[in-house]
């Protein structure tokens, strides 16, 4: 039987090998870094499967194909919390919520009295919100660890050896800018807030007329704060103007933040393609599946089961369920 | 059309690189826009932003370095540099900003500046209110263009004060000037031309449009029909109506 070689154990590779492997396909996934960890970008990502506020700026395709990717992270035996999304608006960018709103999709206005029914953390912050009722969100370090046990499970082998020679499926994200000249680097940094007492029970989007925030709940007490996006394929730092701005963001959203203790300060660079949109691409003896930009989690499920259908043509795919197309 | 440091504009439209939803989507406005120049921000980490900054380069247009989020005249001066590496190019926008929030120039960092830039062979485009005795100073600083705001950044206002934009206009008829920022919709750029400004330099209304080609498009637009209009000595405004045609001598056929 023909083995599928792939290249990078982040979020693409291990969502193409228990593609690949469930539906009957021999794998063997290489990295010599080892399994997922802080040296994957990947391991940095919110984890918010947001297809309806990614839309306000990305192409239409992560609005439409991304709606499939909770159902597929769950058939994976990943943790997907359904609560959807609050979008709210500091009261000097107020009108910057009426331009969400109007770009964007599946959400209905609330009250601040409807969301603080949701979220009672947000008692009396804003007189309005939006809620994206039908979004999900993950944990994306729990998610890969899922992968690894469902590819393990599912007989894919892991190793830190260099593939054979032969044909490849490449997921190296920025790494493989020596093959994809117009792979280029956008850098995030991102925070982890530890703050008993206060509870989230989903994201919650901040918006800033630059850069979209978000705080993301990661169980008890444990908020992610993201995420910066600065043209720069930098990873080594996070800066000052930076924190700051992930740090008044926490901080706008409600005071009690300031007395969080910050647990992790994470940096790294996703790999984007000009139009800022995940692509398949086919290179000699060589499958490249890359350019996730923020939408690694979104979209990932989607490059895999086309990566999948392309590669093993006679196998039967695996169980979709069907993602809604209004 | 005026020339900017001896340079001739194919287009009085100067266009941001910030903000796009993508550098796709950017290179297509930029197509859509038939804008001459490209303004860039330099930023020290951006230094490993070399990817972004060659897609820059390969829109095929004039660029100009700005000092953007530099608040003091040092952080703007070493910036300037930096960019003149970088893009090879003495031109620079040179922005120091006075207050946070409003993300207004100060007028006293930005003469002193200009003064140093100038005299190390920096040809500079100074970001400014639209005061006409710091319009002077920059002059004087070596400044032989000037860029007043039409309204604070990002804000899409228009043209707040075209009273003082018009006797700026009127004081230095010779000098090259440029509105930048504030602008929001075309027929604000088309006012521009129409006072006799140079060139117009925008971003946030182009990269923030529901869709930024077709706003780039309806900008360009606009700007060559405030050009066309000015060249054409548009009529002066009066108080009392006047017929366009002859009162006097009508059939009466009552």
């Amino acid at each position: 039987m023909t083995v599928h070689h792939i290249l990078g154990a982040g979020v693409m590779g291990l969502c193409t090998a228990v593609e690949l492997a469930g539906r009957g396909a021999a794998v063997m996934l290489h990295d010599p870094a080892g399994l997922p960890g802080p040296h994957h970008c990947s391991w940095w990502a919110g984890g918010m499967l947001a297809p309806f506020c990614e839309s306000e700026t990305a192409e239409a395709i992560v609005g439409t194909e991304g709606r499939r990717a909770a159902d597929w992270w769950q058939t994976q035996g990943a943790l997907v919390t359904r609560a959807g999304t609050l979008v709210v608006a500091p009261g000097r960018d107020r009108a910057e919520l009426d331009r969400f709103a109007r770009r964007t999709r599946g959400h209905v206005w609330l009250t601040g009295a409807e969301a603080t029914a949701l979220e009672p953390l947000l008692e009396g912050r804003f007189p309005r919100a939006l809620f994206f009722e039908e979004e999900a969100h993950l944990n994306p370090r729990q998610a890969l660890a899922a992968l690894v046990t469902r590819a393990q499970a599912l007989g894919v082998g892991f190793t830190t050896d260099p593939a054979p020679p032969g044909p490849v499926v490449d997921c190296r994200g920025l790494a493989a800018r020596d093959l994809l000249p117009d792979l280029r680097g956008v850098k995030g940094e991102m925070l982890l807030l530890q703050a008993p007492g206060l509870h989230l029970s989903r994201p919650v989007r901040f918006l800033h007329p630059r850069i979209p925030l978000y705080i993301v709940p990661r169980g008890p007490g444990l908020f992610m704060i993201g995420a910066t996006m600065i043209e720069s394929a930098e990873r080594g730092r996070a800066s000052v103007r930076s924190l700051l701005e992930l740090l008044t963001a926490a901080y706008a959203l409600h005071p009690a933040f300031g007395e969080a203790e910050v647990v992790e300060i994470g940096h790294d660079a996703r790999p984007a393609f000009p139009d800022n949109t995940p692509a398949l691409r086919q290179l000699p003896g060589r499958l490249c599946l890359n350019g996730l930009y923020r939408h690694g989690y979104l979209m990932a499920p989607w490059l895999a089961r086309r990566a999948a259908d392309l590669l093993t043509p006679d196998l039967p795919t695996t169980h979709l369920p069907t993602g809604e197309t209004a | 059309m005026a020339a900017f440091y001896g340079i001739d504009l194919a287009s009085p439209f100067m266009l941001g690189t910030a903000l796009y939803p993508s550098p796709a989507v950017m290179a297509s406005a930029f197509r859509a826009s038939g804008a001459s120049v490209a303004t860039v921000s330099v930023r020290r980490e951006s230094a490993a932003g070399g990817d972004f900054w060659a897609i820059i380069q390969g829109l095929g247009v004039h660029l100009l370095p700005n000092t953007a989020g530099c608040h003091s005249v040092k952080e703007a001066v070493t910036t300037a540099h930096m960019a003149r590496e970088i893009f090879d190019t003495n031109w620079i926008k040179l922005e120091v900003i006075g207050h946070a929030d409003t993300l207004q120039p100060d007028p006293f960092g930005l003469v002193e500046a200009a003064r140093i830039l100038s005299e190390d062979g920096f040809q500079v485009f100074p970001y400014m209110t639209e005061d006409l005795v710091l319009a002077d100073r920059l002059l004087d600083a070596g400044c032989e263009v000037l860029m007043p705001w039409g309204a604070p950044i990002g804000t899409g206002l228009g043209l707040l004060n075209p009273y003082a934009l018009r006797s700026l206009r009127a004081h230095f008829p010779d000098v090259p000037m440029v509105i930048d920022a504030g602008l929001g919709l075309p027929s604000q750029a088309a006012q521009a031309m129409e006072m006799g400004f140079d060139a117009v330099l925008l971003n946030t209304a182009v990269a923030r449009a529901g869709d930024p080609v077709a706003m780039a498009q309806a900008f360009a637009r606009a700007l060559e029909a405030g050009q066309l209009a000015r060249s054409a000595d548009p009529i002066e405004p009066r108080d009392m109506a006047a017929p366009s045609t002859p009162l006097i001598g009508k059939a009466n056929l009552a």
